[in-house]
């Protein structure tokens, strides 16, 4: 039989604070109707929205895709921005590159890129600078 | 297979006009008209209430009890909420209001204040030896509860485990009225005077806790006009606003009171059903961790604005801080006791906040997934504009309903009018076919 897999993908728009966050939102909402593991569920929301986040926060655009299998929900963020100048500083816990304004609002404590790395079985990322960033997680679905 | 729930609403459908405005209220997504009858999905409902305010029929009763219904108790004890004093003008000592709760039946009364007091020390004294994960999330109001084990099940570890002010009322009513009467507790009647009908669900299912010592509740606006006319018949007590209740005991009732006596800077305080799911939607995130507490009330303003009261919620809100003024400042019970009984063990739960999520789309993740996409394409030939005519919420309730095969799809009247116009468009065909035939065979 063949692999069932779910797809979906979200667009995400860099500095729209006002739907930041709707993203990891939605795919939360789809895990739970698939009725996924609540303890997946939440490590991929957590390391959802942080992606999200930093893409709202530091590119023009991007996009995320879920792909949901029986074994594994594996996300992966696209976007076009800056992208990251020392992927190995930047995966540092305490390391950021946050303006002012993004510390006001609760976020450059550095812990964004570690703290997806955590919550995900498997974690990949890949920049180039001025063009834009690659991120893909996966995290296992307990058998 | 889902559980049985125990709910406090009960939808009449004799007396429902299918107009949808519980449809369009109602926070979950919990209803559905069909055949113009509402009808109500038992694991989506988590009796907030808001179907209440908005059915101009009044087919939705609450199953809170009436005062005939009490007979059955050798004894009663009434235990006002406080949102109670909030409907009355705010000159009217609560001492008044309570004589007049006993001229209306009940063979006496307990005041919610000093368990008020209790519980807010209890979750001091809780917090400070607390190492697991934050925000705690107040558990006072069961419909909070009843949302967080159905759409947050991850976040019932992070309900707070401390008995509800009613609860150690109740208690305290029972063991004081059985000394009093030598009547066995069980035998007393301890009686929620209640602002919502979510309490008869926290009575009936006692959640994070073995049994509920509350038996049952009475609303206050089916109580009201009695209380209202005994309230005018008796002579202002002595005892006025030196009765028992006091200012941070009133404070419960309306947002923000509660945790007045934790450090402000490590609370929130939430109310209104869908402010409080976007904050749990946060928390769920990872966010919000640098708060230790979260006050959730899922009426607007706290207890104040719950649906079985009489009195505006921002005026009732105005009154209860008037006269919370006027009242003793609190606390009505001593530290030193409260740490005493905390050692005892009588306000930490008992047991631990069951989940109970949402049913999938199916069991089977496989065929949750097929679903899923099934859904997905269903939804993508819908308007997207969530008109309701089809009896679901949204479309997306509607493409699920079609997926699980409770609705058909021709039940949206934009897919059956393009459905028309195709089968229009192929009958003009096939007329355009026979006439060119007819004109062949002549």
């Amino acid at each position: 039989m063949a692999q069932e897999e779910f797809e979906s993908t979200y667009e995400v728009i860099g500095r729209d604070f006002t739907n930041a966050g709707r993203a990891s939102t939605a795919i939360k909402e789809t895990l739970k109707r698939l009725g996924v593991n609540p303890a997946v569920v939440r490590r991929v929301a957590i390391a959802s929205y942080e992606a999200e986040m930093n893409l709202v926060m530091y590119a023009l655009r991007g996009r995320i895709l879920l792909k949901v299998s029986p074994q594994a929900v594996a996300i992966e963020v696209e976007d076009e921005g800056p992208g990251i100048d020392d992927v190995d500083l930047a995966m540092q816990e305490g390391y950021s590159t946050a303006t002012p304004e993004m510390r006001e609002m609760g976020f450059g404590a550095g812990m964004g890129l570690p703290n997806i790395k955590k919550n995900a079985d498997e974690f990949e990322i890949a920049s180039e600078v001025c063009k834009g960033t690659r991120l893909s997680i996966r995290v296992n679905q307990a058998a | 297979m889902a559980a049985q729930y125990h709910h406090s609403l009960r939808f009449t459908p004799d007396r429902c006009d299918g107009c949808m405005s519980c449809m369009r209220a109602c926070p979950t997504a919990a209803v559905r008209v069909r055949n113009e009858r509402a009808l109500k999905l038992e694991d989506r409902c988590i009796d907030c209430g808001e179907c209440i305010k908005v059915c101009h029929e009044n087919a939705i009763v609450p199953l809170t009890d009436q005062m005939a219904d009490l007979s059955k108790f050798e004894c009663t004890v009434a235990i006002p909420s406080p949102a109670l004093y909030a409907q009355f003008n705010e000159e009217l000592s609560p001492a008044a209001i309570l004589l007049a709760l006993k001229r209306c039946g009940f063979d006496d009364v307990e005041r919610l204040s000093p368990a008020c007091d209790e519980v807010s020390m209890a979750t001091e004294i809780f917090l400070s030896g607390y190492r697991g994960q934050y925000p705690l999330i107040s558990a006072f109001c069961p419909t909070i509860v009843r949302l967080v084990q159905v759409k947050y099940p991850d976040l019932v570890n992070q309900l707070l485990p401390i008995l509800s002010p009613r609860e150690i009322s109740a208690r305290n009513a029972k063991e004081r009225k059985s000394m009093e009467t030598g009547l066995p507790p069980d035998r007393i009647g301890a009686v929620y005077i209640t602002p919502c009908p979510a309490k008869i669900v926290a009575i009936l299912e006692h959640p994070g806790m073995s049994r509920s010592y509350l038996d049952t509740a009475v609303s206050i606006n089916d109580l009201f006009q009695t209380l209202a006319g005994a309230v005018s018949s008796v002579r202002e007590p002595e005892a006025g606003m030196q009765c028992g209740e006091t200012a941070s005991g009133m404070s419960w009732a309306f947002l923000g009171g509660f945790p007045g006596s934790l450090p402000a800077e490590n609370t929130l305080s939430v109310a209104g059903l869908r402010n409080v799911i976007r904050i749990l939607d946060d928390v769920e995130k990872g966010r919000l961790q640098r708060y230790s507490f979260i006050e959730c009330h899922a009426c607007p303003e706290g207890c104040v604005g719950g649906c079985l009261t009489v009195e505006n919620p921002y005026v009732a809100r105005a009154k209860a801080i008037k006269l919370g003024q006027k009242l003793p400042a609190g606390p009505a019970v001593a530290r030193q006791e409260v740490e005493r009984r905390y050692r005892e063990g009588r306000y930490v739960m008992d047991e631990p906040h069951a989940s109970r999520p949402l049913r999938p789309l199916d069991e089977d993740i496989s065929r949750a997934i097929i679903k899923m996409r099934e859904r997905d394409r269903i939804l993508s030939g819908l308007p997207g504009i969530s008109c309701g005519a089809c009896g679901a919420p949204s479309c997306r309730a509607f493409a699920e309903d079609v997926v699980l095969g409770e609705a058909k799809q021709g039940s949206c009247m934009f897919f059956l009018q393009r459905e028309l116009a195709e089968r229009i468009e192929d009958l003009a065909r096939l007329v355009r076919l026979q006439k060119s035939l007819n004109g062949v065979r002549q």
